[in-house]
This record gives structure tokens, C-alpha cells and sequence, in this order.
């Protein structure tokens, strides 16, 4: 596989002293592959995505990015409503002269990208108008068109519906396989870790965490340690193809639990 | 991979290309004609189309009329001056709102209101008052104005830790308030009327040496604005983005920085504080040729200098010659802002989501 993407090698953030978010990490991520980060809130998936990102300087340990990143922040809001080209022309930034204007050459790139993902007829609309599905694949363009060899996404089907969930995670998996770009993605959902990453980090806190392939670290007992409620993991076939997927058991108990209860007191 | 799809190139429809460049032009065409009205109206009495023919013998070589001298002397040394001063100022507060706003991410933020006015105004009062030359009253005047704008943006980040945009209003009000307190001070114990005059903003006693002393400034700092307005698109996603698609958003944050505060200080050391311009025009312009700096700022540029133009005009050729121009700015931009504000109520920048 040849050097890893990203490699962070006894990584630590402390906002305060001697207060450690997170404490000798330790990880790579290989070129090409599909990489989840899964943490409950206040694990600093945010903080070690600045960190990758170079916003934010580790307060110990090491950190080596080689390519180009591109980031695909969580919810995208812009405050003058720019047209979906112009969004993805700023991809461009490290291809255009500090003093200069893209050129005609950025502007068709960027076109060939928005038509990629299916997108080229909104080139003209405002950003604004489309939907978070639509916005997330035009961020995606843009991420393409910089010509990144690195993506990072936070939380990237946190503000979606259903079906443009399964759209982003087709893409994501279609961008590491058929471009060969790295992709290293935040999520709340074990399932979607489960279901396109290669290897997968989970964050336990302190100087606690599970590093390796996807399917080993989303084990139920992981998973329980993570997040403190019971997780299933669950395999079944559709269309001939095996499929494997994690379902959270709901603490208070289901509407089936529920309703046989009720029948139980009303036999009695 | 990612070159083969740039290289397969899917055209960009001629029509977006093009998109908007004819409203800039249009604007800019106006903005002569205007430069040429302006020459033509003032208090001396002289009929407008008389002044029209004298400006127009000025610039045509082969003219044979033979003029008054004291009428020419009106439109040749009186008038240029006090007109190139005017669309000067408006040009810089149009760029340096437009700036402003894309790079805090926030359509409130103007020269005012960031503090760079007071400090200016405070470094030019200060003087001013101790009677120094105008390349000094200049020069003080922009250390301030940039000192001021330094310390809203330390004051912001040292609250939150990023610039956000209440923020960055919340500490451009207090350095205002600080420096227009030193103002005050400055006033109580120097001049006050000399001061106060001066402060309210006009164009009265326009000569060439502040038209010098505003051009140089507005057009380098000008220049620098326009290679990098495209940028400004880049700085307006956020800190985080922006530095992620390869920006060195501190460093071309900081020139912005840099460059504003030398335009307005320039425009405030000659001509005051003209309110709201550097609100107002950015807002018209976006509603002209929309939010990509690219167009944005030259609009900007030329609809801030239409506008400060056609007041100081209103100034001159009206019976009440003494109204300043910085309070017809004030009295014409309020009402605009609202009306501006009613407009775009539901879309843009006002959205919530």
C-alpha cells in the first residue's frame, strides 16, 4: 500500500492544561481507503478533525498529512448567496495566483465536476435553494475540483434524509474507490461506519480508544463501552448478497414490548 | 481521476460567463456622465449647459471658443478638485464596505461600524488641533484608523476565539465609543468648531493636494482590493473552509485589514466621516449584480462614487450650500438601510437557515 495517507502517532489536544480531550492516539490511515471516526459528543472528533485539517496545533504528539485535503463541513451555510458554480470554483483556490481570477480552464473543471455528480444543471442557481442533499454533493464537486487526494467530512448524513444519507455514502465509497482518493469521515451512525469504512476509530475518552478494521472495532461490546447503550449486530441476505448492519436496542423498551406487556395486565 | 474529468470540459454556458458584467458597465457609464454633470452644477451662477460648453471646449483641443476667464476659472480649478475628491472617497468607502462585509461574513459590518472611522477621525482631529501639516494630519489619521480596526479584530478574537460577526459589531462599538471619547477630549481641549466642521464630513475647500493625498491611497489600495476580490468569496465561507481549500486566511485577512484602514483613514483625513456609504453601497451593489466579489466590488466601487457624487452635487447646487455632505449621507442612508432591510426580508443574507 505504500505510506499511509495520515498518520498520528501519540496525539493529544488539551483546550486547558491538564485537561486532555483526547491523549496518545495513535493511528494511519491508508491511501485510498475509507477511515471512521465514531465518538459521542464531547469526544473531540471535531478537535482532531481540526487538527487534520491544520486549524488547530496538537498539544502533543505527531501528525503527518501527505496530499492535498479537502473538507466537507457538516452543515453548509453561506452567508451571501453565492451560485452553485461559483461554490465550486472555490475549489480552485490553490490552482489560482494569490493576485489572479480563475480562469475560463477553472471554470469548465468546475463544470465537469458539478456534472459528475449529476449536478450541472443547478450551476446557475443559488447555493441557498437546494437541499442539504444537494448542497452536500456540490461541496463534494468543489472538494473534487481542488484536486484533493484527501477528504474529510464532519458528520456528512447528519442533516440529511434517508435516501440522500444512502446517496452520500454511495458517493463516498464511489469517490475512494474510482478516484482513489482517502476519505476520513465523523459520524454518529455505527451502521454507516459498518457499511462503507475500511477502519474505523473509536473514541472512548481519556487516552482510551479502538483502532482497526471497521468490522473488528464495531463489535457490540465496543460499542457498548462507546456510547453506554446496547448495540446488534445484525446479518441477513437481500438479493443474494450478505449484508450486516448495527440496530441500537432501545433502552425504555419498543411499542411491541409495550403492547405485550398491556395484553399480559389485561389477561390478568 | 479528478484531472481527466477537468480535462474532458464541460462548457460553461456563454451567458453565465458573461453574467452581469453589463450592469458594472452600465454603472461605470453613469459614472462619467455624472463626473461630467458635476462639473456643470455648483453655486457660482452659471447656467448648466454654459458649464456644459465650457467643459467641453476644456477637453476638445480644437475648440475655438473663447471663454470668461473667471467662468473657467470655476469649471478648470474650482470644480475638478471637489468632484475627483468626492468620487474618490465614495470609490474607497464602496470597496472597503464590500470588503468589509464579505471578509467578517457579515452584511452589517461597514468602516463605522468596525471603529476605523473614529480612529481615524480621532488620529486627524488630534492633528488637526496641534496644527500640523496635511501629509501629517494624513498619516496620524490612518496609524489610528488601522490601530482602532487592530483592536476591534484582537477584542473579537480574544472573546470568542474566531470572528464571528455580533462579535466583531459587539468590540467595533466599544473601540468606536473609545476613540470617539478621545475625540471628544481632543475637541474639548483643542478647537472646537475647526474640529466639529471638519468631522461632520464635506467637500468644502477641496484642493489638489487632498485630492493627492486621498488618490494615492484609494487607487494602490484599490488595485490590491481588486486582484484579490475573488478571494474575498473564499474568506466569506468561514475560517475553517476557507483555510481548508488552501487560503492563508491571517495573512489575507490582515492585508484586507491593512488596505481598508489606509482608504478610510485617507478619506476621512480629507473629507470627515461620511456615514453609511460604506453600509449602503455594498447592498446596492449586491442587489445589482448579486454576492460574487468578482463583480461585486468593482460595482461597489462605482456605485459608492455615483452615490457620494450626486450628494455632494445636491450639496452645491443647493440654496442651503452649508449642509454637509457626511449628514446628507447619514439622512439619505438611513432610510435606505430600511428600506434595504424591508426588501430582502426572507432571502439572503437574512435567512436564519
Amino acid at each position: 500500500m505504500g505510506d499511509p495517507a495520515i498518520r498520528f502517532h501519540d496525539l493529544g489536544h488539551a483546550y486547558k492544561p491538564g485537561h486532555w480531550i483526547f491523549q496518545n492516539y495513535s493511528a494511519a490511515v491508508e491511501r485510498s481507503s475509507i477511515f471512521a471516526l465514531l465518538g459521542p459528543n464531547g469526544a473531540g472528533k471535531t478537535t482532531l478533525l481540526k487538527i487534520l485539517l491544520g486549524a488547530l496545533k496538537a498539544t502533543a504528539g505527531t501528525i503527518e498529512v501527505s496530499g492535498r485535503t479537502a473538507f466537507v463541513p457538516q452543515l453548509f451555510q453561506v452567508t451571501f448567496d453565492y451560485s452553485v458554480l461559483d461554490m465550486v470554483l472555490m475549489g480552485r483556490a490553490r490552482n489560482v495566483g494569490v493576485f489572479s481570477q480563475p480562469s475560463a480552464r477553472d471554470e469548465e473543471a468546475a463544470m465537469a465536476s458539478l456534472d459528475r455528480f449529476g449536478m450541472a444543471h443547478y450551476a446557475r442557481d443559488p447555493f441557498h435553494e437546494l437541499s442539504g442533499g444537494e448542497r452536500q454533493l456540490v461541496i463534494f464537486a468543489r472538494a473534487l475540483v481542488s484536486e484533493a487526494e484527501i477528504l474529510i467530512l464532519d458528520e456528512p448524513t447528519s442533516a440529511l434524509d434517508l435516501k440522500n444519507q444512502l446517496v452520500v455514502l454511495d458517493w463516498i465509497t464511489r469517490l475512494s474507490h474510482e478516484d482513489g482518493l482517502t476519505v476520513l469521515f465523523t459520524t454518529h451512525h455505527p451502521h454507516h461506519a459498518l457499511a462503507v469504512a475500511d477502519t474505523a476509530l473509536l473514541m472512548l475518552g481519556g487516552s482510551r480508544f479502538d483502532q482497526g478494521p471497521a468490522r473488528d472495532v464495531l463489535s457490540e461490546e465496543n460499542l457498548h463501552a462507546l456510547y453506554g447503550v446496547n448495540i446488534k449486530h445484525l446479518s441477513f441476505e437481500h438479493q443474494g448478497e450478505q449484508h450486516e448492519t448495527l440496530v441500537p436496542v432501545l433502552p425504555y423498551g419498543t411499542r411491541a414490548r409495550n403492547e405485550a406487556a398491556n395484553e399480559r395486565s389485561r389477561a390478568e | 481521476m479528478t484531472t481527466a474529468t477537468a480535462d474532458r470540459g464541460i462548457a460553461v454556458p456563454s451567458a453565465l460567463r458573461k453574467q452581469g458584467w453589463t450592469v458594472p458597465i452600465l454603472v461605470g457609464l453613469a459614472l462619467l456622465s455624472a463626473i461630467f454633470a458635476s462639473l456643470c452644477v455648483g453655486a457660482y451662477p452659471m447656467s448648466f449647459w454654459h458649464s456644459a460648453k465650457l467643459v467641453l471646449h476644456l477637453v476638445w483641443p480644437f475648440s475655438t471658443y473663447n471663454p470668461d476667464l473667471k467662468e473657467l476659472t470655476v469649471v478648470k480649478i474650482i470644480r475638478p478638485p471637489r468632484v475627483l475628491l468626492a468620487t474618490l472617497a465614495g470609490m474607497g468607502l464602496g470597496m472597503s464596505g464590500t470588503a468589509l462585509q464579505g471578509m467578517f461574513r457579515n452584511p452589517l459590518v461597514s468602516p463605522d461600524i468596525v471603529g476605523v472611522t473614529s480612529g481615524a477621525a480621532f488620529g486627524a482631529a488630534l492633528a488637526i488641533s496641534l496644527d500640523w501639516s496635511p501629509a501629517v494630519i494624513m498619516a496620524l489619521g490612518c496609524c489610528t484608523g488601522m490601530m482602532a480596526m487592530a483592536c476591534t479584530f484582537s477584542l473579537a478574537k480574544m472573546a470568542r476565539g474566531s470572528n464571528d460577526g455580533v462579535v466583531v459589531i459587539l468590540s467595533g462599538v466599544f473601540i468606536g465609543a473609545f476613540f470617539l471619547a478621545l475625540l471628544g477630549l481632543v475637541e474639548f481641549w483643542g478647537n472646537p468648531f475647526r474640529i466639529s466642521h471638519w468631522i461632520i464630513g464635506s467637500f468644502v475647500n477641496a484642493d489638489w493636494t487632498k485630492v493627492w493625498t486621498i488618490a494615492i491611497p484609494t487607487l494602490i489600495g484599490g488595485c490590491v482590493l481588486m486582484t484579490l476580490r475573488w478571494r474575498l468569496n473564499l474568506l466569506s465561507l468561514g475560517d475553517l473552509d476557507a483555510q481548508s481549500l488552501g487560503i492563508n486566511v491571517g495573512l489575507l485577512r490582515w492585508t484586507i485589514i491593512a488596505v481598508v484602514s489606509v482608504i478610510v483613514a485617507s478619506q476621512v483625513a480629507v473629507s470627515g466621516v461620511i456615514a453609511l456609504v460604506g453600509l449602503v453601497v455594498p447592498h446596492c451593489a449586491r442587489m445589482l449584480v448579486g454576492p460574487d466579489h468578482r463583480r461585486l466590488l468593482p460595482t461597489a466601487a462605482l456605485i459608492g462614487a455615483l452615490f457620494v457624487l450626486a450628494l455632494d452635487d445636491l450639496n452645491r447646487s443647493s440654496v442651503y450650500a452649508a449642509l454637509p455632505v457626511g449628514a446628507l449621507s447619514a439622512m439619505v442612508g438611513t432610510p435606505v438601510v430600511c428600506l434595504l432591510l424591508w426588501k430582502s426580508r426572507g432571502r439572503g443574507w437574512t435567512r436564519n437557515s
